[in-house]
């Protein structure tokens, strides 16, 4: 990513399409799975020529709304996710459910949980949430739980079965340490333990989180502490999936049956690791924003080591 | 007009020195130092200040943050130009950091 520009404060219009495509590889839809053959494969960003040919169960991720973020990265954050559930909406073939990964609101308050339930509930979709930190800033973290946490366990994780695939939300951004990353603690550690035992090897796993478990960039804190103790239960299972949200961007790896995914933001990008002083919103001109919503499809093949991530306009 | 206007800016200016002046003497170890928040880090991460210091943490992140020392003083969650105060009244070593960003840290050591 060299020569990556972050300044777009002041972006001129004669700035070229592939150089746009390179500083925003964001989307700020949904990312479209599926499960074929018992084992998930992203389609595709929602919008996109693969999103169409979903065959078999799938279900969308979404990730990151920050209803109620204002800052000039994105004036109306609660306007993007409504694009995004129209989009949602527009499918030709309805999913069958959504996950989002945290940060549904900005700040925790209850107008922006309000808000946020109004637009995402309109897609008509059982929505499975795990918390982002941004969801826990009231006291006792009321506001989260009672919405969504309703026999969850501990600070919100569970787990749960669809179409044989093994679900598990998980909960990382609570009782963080200084000069730490995201924490899941021992409690939920045991608690995941118990649930994958007397599993099947065989059966396929998805892991939601909203920190990225595996360590993808220490120096903005970008990883869980404890992550690798997760992974160790998870090791054994033929196939399991980590979707993540938190760095507003789209980052992929494989290791062994394991595969890591992270989604965009429906609200603003953040830069690639290490390309600007801080992890802070990203802003670029208006009309890119808008015009770059959808432009990074990315499509998973299983069983190889590439993961092409392919910037497909949805406008223009 | 003009000349009016800065010269009883700097009658106000001068009361100003003098009331401060007063109070200086008054309450000498009585002093105020900021810590700003941007992009991500504390600056500066570490603060040497007397006993007595009141130090405000300000935000300039377009995220939020927290100022978060275990056990001695937890700020609420500061928005964008919210502030967070705090008063040492004891001499030590403060380690602080943000709840929400971890890997963000600082130290206020008080003399």
């Amino acid at each position: 990513m060299s020569g990556f520009d972050h300044d777009h404060d002041n972006e001129r219009p004669g700035v070229s399409r592939r150089r746009v495509l390179e500083c925003m590889t964001w989307a700020g839809t949904g990312v479209l799975w599926t499960i074929s053959g018992g084992v998930p494969r992203s389609l595709g960003l929602v919008g996109s020529a693969q999103a169409a040919e979903s065959a078999g169960m799938t279900f969308l991720q979404i990730s990151d709304s920050h209803v109620g973020f204002d800052k000039p990265a994105n004036p109306n954050a609660l306007g993007t996710l409504e694009e995004a559930i129209a989009k949602i909406n527009a499918m030709p073939a309805k999913p069958s459910f959504m996950i989002h990964t945290g940060d549904i609101s900005h700040l925790s308050k209850a107008a922006e949980f309000d808000n946020a339930d109004r637009i995402i509930s309109q897609a008509k979709l059982d929505v499975h949430y795990v918390p982002g930190e941004h969801d826990f800033l009231d006291e006792e973290n009321k506001f989260y739980k009672e919405r969504y946490g309703r026999g969850a366990k501990g600070a919100g994780w569970y787990s749960f079965d669809a179409d044989g695939v093994h679900f598990i939300g998980l909960v990382n951004v609570v009782n963080l340490k200084a000069g730490g990353l995201g924490n899941l603690g021992s409690e939920q550690l045991e608690w995941l333990e118990d649930d994958l035992k007397g599993k099947s090897k065989s059966t396929p796993i998805v892991v939601f989180a909203h920190i990225p478990l595996w360590t993808v960039y220490p120096e903005w804190g970008w990883g869980t502490e404890d992550g690798a103790r997760a992974l160790d239960y998870l090791k054994g299972f033929g196939s399991v999936t980590v979707l993540n949200g938190h760095i507003h961007q789209v980052m992929q790896k494989v290791e062994g049956n394991v595969t890591f995914h992270t989604a965009r933001s429906t609200a603003f990008p953040q830069p690639a690791p290490g390309t600007a002083p801080s992890p802070g919103p990203m802003k670029v001109a208006d009309d890119k924003l808008r015009g770059l919503l959808g432009v990074a499809s990315i499509n998973f093949k299983r069983g190889t080591q590439n993961l092409a991530i392919i910037d497909t306009p949805l406008q223009g | 007009m003009m000349s009016v206007t800065l010269r009883s800016h700097g009658l106000r200016l001068a009361m100003a020195a003098a009331i401060s002046l007063c109070l200086g003497a008054a309450h000498a170890e009585e002093t105020t130092t900021n810590v700003m928040i941007d992009n991500f880090t504390f600056q500066p991460a570490e603060l040497t200040v007397k006993v007595g210091t009141t130090v405000t943490w300000k935000n300039r992140d377009d995220i939020p943050h927290t100022v978060v020392s275990a056990g001695k003083f937890r700020s609420k969650t500061l928005d964008t130009d919210d502030s967070f105060t705090f008063t040492f009244t004891a001499a030590g070593d403060y380690k602080y950091f943000c709840s929400l960003h971890p890997h963000m840290t600082g130290m206020i050591k008080v003399e």
